[in-house]
């Protein structure tokens, strides 16, 4: 079962932390908001640091397929 | 006095060098600084290092200065404010302030758990946090009247002041009223404790005024008061 990311639009405010610490699956758009692609198993331990680190915790890390 | 003493000193002048830095560190990240060259992930990872590091010296400060036997410092004094018989008021500060960093600490490493609004809301205590250790180290400070300590504690007050002060202006337009007065309150409260410091701690006889018990004070001599050139002794001993 496959991770992925989800962000919550209204509290992230674009620090763009999340983006540095997973370049391999978070871009930024032109505002510096996230754009999120999948979650590989191997990156994992990456992805829960950079929803633990979200300097407005905006980041969400959940099992795809339940919503 | 023993290396103890000593050691305490030194510790609790270093754990104030890292509030400052820490303090400065966390105001950088809260402003976005950072980018390319100085990642936010680091500036975010020091901060949290950093504070860590100096709990660290903190505990190595509060064991020597209950381990020494100079200063009468119970276990107790160190988490509950204002109950020692050495210098109540001014060693009460550092036990505040050591717990509002234990409680600043345990909340940002269960950020996640406690949510965001809360975490942040006790986060501005910080501030205070750091204000209250920095009246612990002049107030009951042994090194009060070495130019170094008064050059160091006036660096740490500039560097806070800085990184106040460029917080308040990175706002752009919004609540200028607002920041007008948080910027005036900084500047007056480091004013403030810049007066206390001269009239207080620095001059004599601060040590017996501080709540210094009788015993580690020196022998009482002559003293003369500088306000009114007569003799002391009165209320001296």
């Amino acid at each position: 079962m496959a991770w992925r990311l989800r962000v919550n639009p209204i509290t992230c405010t674009g620090h763009g932390l999340c983006a540095e610490l997973l370049p391999e699956a978070i871009g930024l758009d032109e505002w510096g908001y996230p754009i999120l692609g999948p979650v590989p198993d191997r990156l994992l331990p990456l992805a829960r640091r950079a929803v633990v680190d979200c300097p407005t915790l905006a980041l969400k890390l959940e099992r795809d397929g339940k919503s | 006095m023993s290396a103890l003493w000593y050691a305490t000193r030194a510790t609790g002048e270093v754990a104030l060098l890292f509030l400052t830095i820490v303090l400065a560190l966390g105001v950088t990240s809260a402003i976005r600084v950072g980018g390319r060259r100085v990642p936010r992930f680091v500036i975010a990872g020091l901060h949290r290092n950093l504070t860590l590091a100096g709990l660290g010296f903190l505990a190595v400060h509060i064991v020597t200065t209950l381990a020494d036997s100079y200063a009468p410092v119970g276990v107790v004094d160190a988490v509950v404010p204002f109950g020692s018989a050495y210098r109540p008021i001014w060693l009460g500060l550092g036990a505040l302030a050591f717990d509002l960093l234990v409680v600043l600490t345990v909340t940002s490493l269960f950020r996640t758990r406690i949510g965001f609004r809360w975490w942040k809301a006790l986060h501005w205590a910080a501030y205070a946090c750091w204000v209250i250790a920095l009246v612990h180290a002049l107030g009951t400070g042994s090194d009060i009247r070495t130019s170094a300590f008064l050059f160091f504690a006036g660096i740490c007050c500039a560097l806070v002041l800085a990184a106040v002060g460029w917080r308040l202006a990175e706002g752009g337009q919004d609540n200028q009223a607002f920041r007008l007065g948080a910027g005036l309150t900084a500047l007056i409260v480091v004013i403030g404790i810049g007066v206390w410091t001269v009239r207080g701690p620095l001059e004599p006889g601060w040590a017996k005024r501080s709540g210094t018990p009788a015993s580690l004070l020196p022998k009482p001599v002559a003293v003369t008061s500088p306000a009114t050139g007569a003799p002391a002794e009165g209320d001296g001993g």
